[in-house]
């Protein structure tokens, strides 16, 4: 095991492991180092997280509106399934890796190459729903107005009592206007993406129906947003200056900007964590298959990186929690 | 490494498993189990629960329970801790232990004071027309 560390010593070392500290291999323990620093990096993420949300408490968005998506049920409000199925399915392929380095203990190539495979079928799809997830996130669904003071204000049907998408109601002022770029004007400046609702045309719906009203980002006593009457609607609507639809870095449907910030940076960081986990256990998965661990006479690549996959399973965990529950 | 000792018993050896393999099942069982529970308590969000504790809905204190149960589960049967060294276990656990609650405190109290300044200092922070 230790290539290159001196182990012909008699000497009991410290941390209760006979000649080696702690009773663990050099490479396991560096890679629970890495993990301790880890932890606090994603700790440090959350906790902003919670900073901001806790500066903006009476106002933040409500994420079992963000997240109700469910594949090949369009449509239908379905509030963290997707997600709870998410990480069913990555604690799943933790358990096939804890099965992995189990039958590595056990020196039985085939199946430590089975389960390695199962394990990376796993965090692919994991992957892949993540990047469901922001496909959805950023195209949006309902849309909303962006007013003067950057407040986000969505729409809503006084009549159905629910939310309504400017898709629904805007008239199309059957005017096209070309995207200017740098290539045509005088100044040599583009514009950035035209949207494809515009704000005369969504005002224009909103006038035409006299039912439509506002909701503002601000949350009520019982934890919903703040539903304005139709004439309230109407002032603060005086002041609009965008239409919003989805979400970027900069503004998002959803209410405050910071939210979508931190699911990008949050779950993205995540997600990258899951992408390089999978490359090394791919790695791995080859090497056990050429049977460079069988050479060796151990499969304790297998437990390290198992350690850093089960770690960032502990991590989405937290994500889950904080992100989509509380 | 083929006869080395893995402790079989969770809940504190108030379940006990024949072998590694089985007990693995059985933790995979137990986090399905509490995620399950976490979900259905976040579609339902039971009135009671809404009320506030020190700050904080009871039903978010519930799910912050699950989550270091689940995260206890793991790290210790699934990234094996359970079978190491004390001295490793301290190693790994107590720097966690000290920081992330350090950390957590210190943000969430100046948020929530940044909050009630904007809320009810005496500037406007929101140059709205009304």
């Amino acid at each position: 095991m230790q290539a290159s560390t001196v182990t012909n010593t008699n000497q009991d070392s410290w941390g209760g492991g006979g000649a080696k500290p702690l009773d663990a291999g050099y490479g396991k323990l560096m890679m629970w180092f890495f993990i301790v620093s880890d932890a606090l990096t994603f700790s440090g993420f959350l906790v902003a997280y919670g900073f901001s949300r806790f500066k903006n408490i009476d106002s933040w968005p409500i994420a079992d509106e963000v997240f109700h998506h469910f594949p090949f049920l369009h449509g239908v409000d379905a509030p963290m399934y997707y997600v709870a199925l998410m990480t069913f399915i990555l604690i799943f392929s933790s358990v096939t890796m804890v099965l992995a380095v189990d039958a590595g203990h056990n020196n039985n190539k085939n199946r430590v190459a089975f389960y390695m495979l199962l394990t990376i079928i796993g965090g692919a799809i994991f992957v892949g729903s993540q990047a469901w997830e922001w496909k959805n996130f950023i195209k949006g669904d309902y849309g909303a107005i962006e007013i003067q003071n950057g407040e986000i204000l969505q729409f809503y049907d006084l009549k159905k009592q629910k939310r309504i998408s400017i898709d629904e109601f805007y008239i199309s002022s059957n005017q096209e206007r070309i995207t200017h770029d740098d290539n045509v004007g005088i100044w040599y400046q583009s514009e950035a993406k035209l949207p494809e609702i515009t704000l005369n045309e969504v005002m224009t719906g909103f006038n035409n129906d006299m039912n439509l009203t506002v909701r503002l980002e601000k949350l009520d006593e019982t934890g919903h947003k703040i539903v304005l009457s139709r004439d309230e609607a109407e002032i603060k609507l005086s002041s609009a200056t965008r239409v919003v639809k989805g979400a970027n870095l900069i503004r998002n449907e959803y209410g405050n900007p910071l939210f979508a910030d931190f699911f990008f940076f949050i779950t993205g960081f995540h997600g990258f964590h899951v992408f390089s986990g999978v490359i090394l256990n791919i790695i791995i998965f080859i090497n056990v298959l050429l049977g460079t661990y069988e050479k060796r006479g151990h499969y304790d690549m297998v437990e390290k990186v198992g350690l850093y996959w089960h770690f960032v399973d502990l991590v989405w965990v937290f994500v889950f929690t904080f992100f989509y529950l509380v | 490494m083929a006869e080395q000792k893995h402790k079989l018993e969770i809940f504190r050896g108030r379940l006990k498993f024949k072998s590694n393999v089985q007990k693995i099942w059985g933790v995979l069982v137990f986090l399905s189990i509490v995620t399950a529970v976490e979900v259905a308590l976040g579609i339902i969000k039971p009135p009671v629960l809404l009320n506030y504790f020190l700050g904080v809905k009871i039903l978010n204190w519930l799910f912050i329970i699950m989550t270091i149960i689940k995260a206890y589960y793991i790290t210790w049967d699934f990234m094996h801790v359970r079978d190491e060294k004390p001295f490793l276990k301290n190693t790994i656990v107590v720097p966690l232990l000290i920081l992330i609650p350090f950390l957590l405190f210190i943000l969430l109290y100046e948020g929530s004071y940044i909050f009630d300044i904007m809320f009810d200092g005496l500037k406007t922070w929101n140059f709205d027309i009304y």
